[in-house]
């Protein structure tokens, strides 16, 4: 980048608004996909949205391609920069703006995260439902791009139940609010739109959320089984009773040995576990609760502990919540996919992954979201073994294409990215995706936002691709993938 | 246009071919809306069938005004122009509920009660509770957004949606998200869809989300003397560990206010619920009360021909002063009204006067009542002859011009629906 433009941003932002440094810049080369890198031609990091809007109309006077971000926690390379573009990161604006306990209602500025959000409120016993694995760092504007979900989806709903309003930016400088405080505004549902875009319609300065009253009381049942298929039916007779459960997670055995390996979580010896959360009024979760146990031993379960205070509950999660990066105990490379089957074919499609998984000749760990089919299969392998990782691509794919043919999607909480964008045309129509652009046109009509992202055809100029590593926070053990 | 010239003119030949002849009629004087009388009434068998109308009519430049049940055709602007209704009636199947997914897929013209009575064999309901859903359709939900009162608990109908399927004005079919319960894979153009009165495109198919039927419910209603005491006992709910399905307010009196309370869950539980809320209301004391409370919203529009009905949305924290503000207005004018007010704020207020020019006073009042509390006023009802003396959706801040590029993206033509919706749209 010439640096006439280099000097009219830094006029903008100031010196701790910018980095350019050659070192400082590959910090940004990738986000929690370390599979794709990109090397940005600068960052920008605004402290307010009268800055925001400045550069955002610089880049759009000299068209260079925005790409928004957050925390770069984001598992699809939703953040991976493009050539010849800037990144623009919200992790500065990052105070509370208000906090209305009375309405339920939070606004904050973008570079917030999730976990500060519950901590504002939980002292008089809200929450905000919406609950990534990487919480404890990863923002609101990103969950907001990404429509974020969490282990609790299948009660209390992803991101977007939770948005009411939205302060963006759009692609060329022009300051929107979308939604509001109060429901049901008139017009076009844009906030609905924009949670979930992936940062292709503008970039947000400021959300405005609901939070939620934390249930009276929380149990979590554990049931070890013999199979897979035995955990499933154990969840379909939950849900034929007519409970609601605010979560339901199986874990098979190789991901129970990662998780044992790694945090000691203490489990059964089991071929399959089946977690089972009630939350609700005392009364009601502990008659219900008394019945999910003869349900889950009717289906083959051996062994149930129920957790009833916070610290079981936690000791009960933490092997749950570590599972991803467990893994790395047992194998020396995994991939991380994240495919939604109905929750009926469950029996059927793990069938199919293990029959694939025989013919690649690679484990698969599976860790998933039963209630609400979100599938979380690790595929194994070793990159130091010639051809390895390319069959793992392969299996990866295969099983994502099993997703969709058994009526899921290709992605329940990653997003698209850089990562699905190939397999956008095997889930939609052209007619589909030819409306998604249409769009996204009347948003950002010169392609500024995120460019290259979510639909096929389009080239970030990635370097050849890597396989996937844990990124640094991982490592560091503050978040997991899940 | 007289009925022969109508029915020999090339429009009328050229739809009558794509959906066949038995299947578009001459439009009577009840097809009417808003008093714009439209050619005929055209009701297509597939969605396929529907986007070919769309796209003829489109390239033609006739209009078009999707239909339902009919419940909701007084909501939105009077149309500019209405060339033929499309009737949605022909597309009421519900194609597959597989209740282990608790999911159903149901086709646009299905009624509520129907779609609510086959997911019901299986102890399923959907969790919303829309006015009169015997004639209301998934599809007209859908356009108008309209969501009843278990919304407090299981969400706006735009929650409980998990896949569309639209036809386009261009002739397409498309869908948008899918049959799951989570999935990010692309646009939620669902969102767009739902709440936007069918000037994008003709919803034609939904997959909805469902949730158990409670084993049992129980309903409570204190009287309350004021409304701020009624707001602030609402606060005190909403702020409670209770887990109930329904929270409103009903007030035809300033001197007679009740605060409604539904509680769904097993029987156990609902007595211990009980005995919680008692302890929250202090001195208001809750009975047992019938289920019919709920009705009360879709009571507002029986026999409403001349009345003016407002949907107001604001804070819960600001229903109580929203009420004092109405009372008080209501005593100095020859104004009667029946203010039902849910405990998500959203407030739908109904006046009668003697004249119109009463309730044309009454109406800006409170925008400007709503507007300083930072809400926003849409009318729901009123007499026609009073739409062209306002725009019922009140102003549309500055999103306006990105919602107007929107809908040139999908509907260039301005084939569907036009001037009902904000801004001229």
């Amino acid at each position: 980048m010439n640096a006439r433009l280099v000097s009219e941003f830094r006029s903008i932002v100031g010196d701790a608004g910018l980095v350019s440094g050659p070192e400082q810049l590959r910090t940004y080369e990738c986000d929690g996909l370390t599979l794709f890198r990109v090397v940005p031609d600068l960052v920008l990091l605004p402290a307010t949205a009268e800055e925001m809007q400045a550069i955002v109309k610089l880049c759009y006077r000299e068209k260079i391609p925005m790409v928004a971000r957050g925390s770069g926690t984001g598992l699809s390379g939703g953040a991976l920069p493009v050539k010849g573009g800037v990144v623009i990161s919200v992790t500065r604006m990052n105070r509370i703006l208000e906090v209305d306990l009375p309405n339920a209602r939070v606004v904050v500025e973008p570079g917030v995260t999730n976990s500060a959000i519950t901590a504002a409120v939980s002292g008089y016993g809200y929450f905000y439902a919406p609950d990534p694995s990487s919480q404890v760092v990863c923002t609101v504007a990103g969950n907001v791009a990404e429509n974020s979900g969490g282990a609790h989806c299948f009660k209390y709903g992803v991101t977007t139940t939770y948005i009411l309003g939205l302060e963006v930016v759009l692609s060329d400088g022009t300051l929107l609010n979308l939604g509001g405080t109060t429901m049901d505004q008139p017009g076009y549902d844009l906030v609905g739109a924009f949670v979930g875009s992936e940062g292709t319609f503008g970039i947000i300065t400021k959300v405005t959320l609901r939070v939620i009253k934390k249930p009276e009381t929380t149990q979590v049942l554990m049931a070890a089984f013999n199979s897979s298929s035995e955990a499933g039916a154990a969840v379909s007779n939950i849900i034929a009773s007519g409970m609601f459960p605010a979560a339901m997670e199986i874990m098979d055995r190789l991901a129970l040995e990662a998780a044992e390996a790694a945090v000691h979580a203490n489990y059964p010896n089991c071929q399959a576990l089946l977690l089972v959360e009630l939350d609700g009024s005392a009364r009601e979760v502990e008659l219900l609760m008394e019945k999910v146990g003869p349900m889950c031993k009717e289906c083959g379960a051996w062994e149930m502990r129920l957790a009833k205070s916070e610290p079981e509950r936690m000791a009960v999660w933490k092997g749950r919540k570590a599972a991803f990066a467990a893994v790395g105990r047992i194998s020396p490379n995994y991939l991380v996919q994240d495919g939604v089957i109905p929750r009926t074919a469950l029996p059927r499609v793990l069938g199919d992954i293990d029959r694939l998984s025989a013919d690649a000749g690679l484990r698969v760990a599976n860790v998933f979201h039963a209630g609400d089919g979100n599938l979380h299969p690790l595929v194994l392998y070793d990159r130091r073994i010639a051809g390895q990782e390319e069959r793992a691509m392969t299996l990866a794919e295969d099983i994502l294409r099993l997703c969709v043919e058994a009526g899921g999607s290709i992605t329940g909480e990653h997003g698209i990215g850089e990562e699905k964008k190939m397999f956008m045309p095997v889930m939609f129509s052209p007619a589909d995706l030819d409306a998604m652009q249409r769009l996204r046109s009347a948003f950002d009509p010169y392609d500024l936002c995120n460019p290259t992202k979510m639909f096929p055809g389009t080239d970030a100029n990635v370097q050849k691709p890597v396989a996937y590593e844990p990124h640094p926070i991982e490592l560091a053990g503050l978040a997991q993938r899940y | 246009m007289s009925e022969a010239r109508v029915q020999n003119n090339e429009a009328w030949i050229e739809l009558s071919t794509i959906v066949g002849p038995e299947h578009l009629r001459p439009a009577m004087p009840e097809d009417a809306v808003d008093g714009v009388r439209p050619a005929g009434v055209i009701a297509p068998g597939t969605a396929q069938e529907v986007a070919k109308v769309l796209r003829y009519c489109s390239s033609a430049g006739l209009t078009i005004i999707p239909r339902g049940g009919g419940t909701q055709l007084g909501l939105g602007n009077r149309p500019c122009k209405a060339d033929f209704v499309l009737s949605l009636e022909r597309l009421n199947r519900v194609i597959e509920h597989v209740w282990g997914d608790m999911t159903v897929t149901v086709e646009a013209g299905c009624t509520i009660d129907k779609l609510q009575s086959v997911v019901r064999e299986h102890g399923q309901q959907l969790g919303t509770d829309p006015m009169q859903p015997e004639q209301a359709t998934v599809g007209g939900v859908l356009a108008t957004a309209e969501s009843g009162t278990l919304r407090i608990r299981y969400g706006a109908i735009r929650d409980l949606v998990l896949g569309l399927e639209m036809a386009l004005p261009d002739g397409s079919v498309i869908k948008a998200g899918g049959k799951v319960v989570k999935n990010v894979a692309g646009y939620d153009l669902t969102k767009l869809a739902i709440g936007s009165l069918g000037t994008l495109g003709v919803i034609t198919r939904a997959v909805f989300r469902l949730h158990p039927v409670p084993v049992a419910t129980a309903t409570f209603a204190a009287m309350l003397p004021t409304a701020s005491e009624a707001e602030k006992l609402v606060l005190a709910i909403l702020d409670s560990h209770l887990v109930y399905t329904g929270l409103q307010i009903r007030a035809r009196r300033e001197d007679q206010i009740f605060v409604h309370i539904r509680f769904e869950g097993i029987p156990e539980s609902l007595q211990d619920q009980f005995t919680k809320l008692s302890r929250i209301a202090g001195d208001h004391e809750f009975v047992d009360c019938s289920d019919d409370v709920w009705m009360e919203r879709q009571k507002l529009y029986v026999n409403a021909a001349s009345s003016m009905i407002c949907k107001c949305c604001v804070l819960p924290s600001q229903i109580g002063s929203f009420c004092d503000s109405l009372f008080l207005y209501a005593k100095t004018s020859d104004l009667a009204f029946i203010l039902v007010a849910q405990g998500t704020g959203l407030a739908e207020v109904r006046l009668d006067a003697p004249g119109q020019h009463t309730l044309m006073t009454a109406l800006s009042f409170l925008r400007s009542e709503v507007d300083r509390l930072g809400g926003t006023l849409t009318v729901a009802q009123c007499p026609v002859t009073m739409k062209s003396e306002m725009d019922v959706w009140g102003t549309v801040k500055d999103a306006l011009p990105l919602m107007h590029r929107i809908k040139q993206k999908f509907d260039p033509a301005g084939t569907l629906n036009p001037g009902r919706f904000v801004g001229g749209i």
